[in-house]
């Protein structure tokens, strides 16, 4: 589905992606882990097109989109649900998730149905249909925000960092949310600081050191991995080499 | 005929080479930052990975690793982990003066119980199946190597090691052995023995056989099937690389799947070095992909064969290298040992701090392989009494057996007789009838 080959990208100075190659296959999740500034971020907003590559190849379904238009990306299938959710807190949370269909927007009765599957998924926000997305909860408006991104079809959901700023308990519940829709068949990039609960749920996942892949393998292989134990899960920080 | 990691096994070739491109970067960014000889080389030629392995095809600026580097960086210098998270270290078979010394961790090791039972599947190995092995259990991967391969597929194990014929052949009985998995010479001399015996193959239950271990021919494996009324797979297999799980046949039985999502292989023209066309006959050189403990960038095996480009009728997309047809370095493999004919000089010349003039002779007596070591008679290595002479000549079988672990039959033979090119002893000739 989603191919990325050796993508470099510049933050001004600062080479943040060195040469990452990786790939999303279909109905997969992979899960990115890494520290903070191995460039987990930007290696989301280069596939989205919010930050163009300055070399390398990604590929959705076979065609170049490395140089298309963040629109003309979304429009290609890639949804993100962005770091911090950036929900349009001042419109209701039903406009909040017209405008996740404003692609479909000449077809109100696909906006309309598939409205209706999301406020079922998430009975919460069927209640607060009416608010202003602003007095949402931190989870109530992950929820919204994943649903928002529901609401354009998409082919690949990005998500970048979905447990931000929550209380365990929420984030136990939006990683649910995360396996339901997995085990629907969809395919998600799931970038994520909590490695342990995104390795359990991912299939496949690769790890970021200072803007390179150090490490790919299964979800359950990185779980037990020694070196991922060690940088990302909080066991055993002696570093010694003996050898 | 089962495959045991469909998903995998038959790839579409886009998928792979995105696989293979994502895994030798992440490998080739571990070894720059773990392994400071290559850090060194990469150094010297300025190789940085970030920016100059792009494409797969970039692998081949880099420079080869022979094993004279392995065996220098004896015996954890190539490591690319801490020795504590290295949970197996074995160790090649070979003459080098160190021996070439590989580690694994717990994910290797997963990797490669996974590998073998890959090749297992292929050669008709289930769950429901006794599997006899017959390659030696040690410092070698032989033994180790197939027999967690065997456990993972489920199959019952009999880890009953080389050697003791008779016992084998007993517990192959009364144990009701399904699969052999050994040498392809060692599958003959139990044949022999059979006969021997007494022994009738076809009231065994044995019906595949595992072959590995050394370079073979296609007559031998005709021979070894009528004779023991099973099918005969050929398996590819190299300590510095993994061990057992490399490469191996499916029942088709034509050519060896490569487990190229898992190991980067090339043809290069021995000489120079230069990667040659597919199809074409060349050097076997490796690099591993997923290996943690002792990854290799561009391993010189050594092994003569070529990459078979056609599809498999098995359904495994993996391409296919041919039977190795031999060695490209002056590496000879005699009873699955690897010896370089110039170290056994090594030893010679300590005896009597004298370098005969020798050469080493491989013979076939049955099925079984020997050597023989002919030296030319001088005053220097000759004594008028019986006794001393033998005494010298027992020295000198006893002083190479330790070296390279096969006991020689050592002949003295007149000066000037042995085969010479363009004026020097050929060190090795093979009398082996193929």
């Amino acid at each position: 589905m989603l191919t990325v080959k050796s993508i470099h990208t510049y933050y001004g100075n600062i080479h943040a992606l060195k040469g990452v190659s990786l790939h999303v296959g279909e109905g997969e999740v992979v899960t990115l882990i890494g520290a903070n500034g191995a460039g987990k971020s930007t290696l989301v907003n280069t596939v989205c097109g919010l930050v163009k590559p300055a070399k390398g190849v990604i590929e959705l379904e076979g065609e170049a989109i490395h140089a298309h238009a963040t629109e003309d990306i979304v429009r290609r299938g890639i949804a993100l649900v962005p770091e911090g959710r950036q929900i349009f807190s001042t419109l209701t949370v039903q406009a909040n998730l017209e405008m996740g269909a404003f692609l479909h927007r000449r077809n109100g009765r696909q906006v309309r149905e598939d409205m209706e599957r999301m406020l079922e998924r998430f009975p919460i926000l069927r209640q607060r249909s009416h608010q202003l997305a602003g007095t949402l909860s931190g989870g109530e408006q992950q929820m919204l925000a994943i649903s928002r991104a529901l609401m354009s079809r998409p082919r690949l959901l990005v998500l970048d960092e979905p447990s931000m700023g929550l209380a365990p308990l929420v984030t136990k519940e939006i990683f649910n949310i995360i396996d339901e829709l997995h085990r629907e068949g969809r395919t998600i990039l799931l970038i994520e600081q909590n490695a342990r609960a995104a390795l359990q749920i991912a299939d496949r996942g690769y790890v970021l050191e200072t803007g390179k892949v150090v490490l790919e393998g299964e979800g359950a292989m990185l779980l037990e991995h020694r070196e991922v134990k060690r940088a990302y899960l909080g066991k055993g920080a002696r570093d010694i080499w003996e050898a | 005929m089962p495959i045991w990691e469909p998903k995998k096994e038959c790839m579409s070739e886009d998928e792979l080479r995105q696989l293979q491109l994502e895994r030798l970067q992440a490998t080739v960014n571990r070894v720059y930052r773990n392994v400071s000889f290559y850090r060194r080389r990469f150094k010297e030629m300025d190789f940085r990975p970030e920016d100059d392995l792009t494409e797969l095809r970039d692998l081949e600026r880099l420079p080869f690793t022979t094993s004279q580097d392995v065996s220098d960086s004896y015996p954890y210098e190539m490591f690319a982990v801490p020795l504590r998270e290295v949970v197996r270290v074995h160790s090649s078979s070979g003459t080098m003066s160190n021996p070439r010394v590989v580690g694994y961790t717990r994910e290797d090791l997963r990797t490669w119980s996974g590998l073998v039972a890959r090749i297992l599947t292929a050669g008709g190995v289930t769950q429901d199946d006794v599997i006899q092995v017959t390659f030696v259990y040690g410092l070698l991967t032989g033994g180790l190597g197939i027999h967690y391969g065997a456990e993972r597929i489920g199959a019952s194990v009999l880890p009953t090691s080389v050697g003791r014929t008779e016992r084998q052949i007993k517990i192959m009985q009364d144990f009701r052995t399904t699969v052999l998995a050994s040498t392809p010479s060692y599958a003959l001399v139990m044949a022999d023995r059979m006969d021997e015996m007494g022994v009738d193959p076809k009231r065994l239950s044995l019906k595949y056989c595992i072959c590995a271990g050394e370079p073979w021919l296609e007559s031998m494996r005709r021979e070894i099937e009528s004779r023991l009324f099973v099918k005969v797979t050929d398996n590819y297999g190299i300590s510095e690389i993994m061990g057992p799980g490399v490469a191996g046949e499916c029942l088709e039985q034509h050519g060896m799947h490569l487990q190229e999502d898992h190991f980067l292989g090339e043809i290069v023209d021995p000489a120079t070095g230069v990667v040659l066309p597919p199809g074409e006959e060349g050097e076997l050189v490796i690099t591993t992909l997923t290996k943690e403990a002792f990854p290799m960038i561009r391993y010189r095996t050594g092994d003569l064969c070529r990459f078979i480009p056609e599809p498999c009728a098995c359904g495994r997309t993996l391409r296919r290298i041919s039977r190795i047809r031999g060695r490209c370095d002056d590496v000879v493999v005699i009873k699955g040992t690897n010896i370089i004919p110039e170290r056994v000089g090594d030893v010679l010349e300590t005896i009597k701090g004298e370098r005969p003039v020798y050469q080493l002779v491989a013979t076939r007596r049955g099925h079984r392989d020997e050597l023989e070591i002919w030296i030319e008679v001088t005053e220097h290595f000759f004594y008028d009494k019986m006794r001393e002479q033998k005494a010298l000549l027992d020295t000198m079988r006893q002083k190479v057996a330790n070296f390279i672990g096969i006991s020689p039959r050592i002949r003295l033979v007149e000066q000037g007789s042995l085969e010479r090119v363009h004026g020097r002893v050929k060190l090795f000739v093979d009398r082996r009838e193929h």
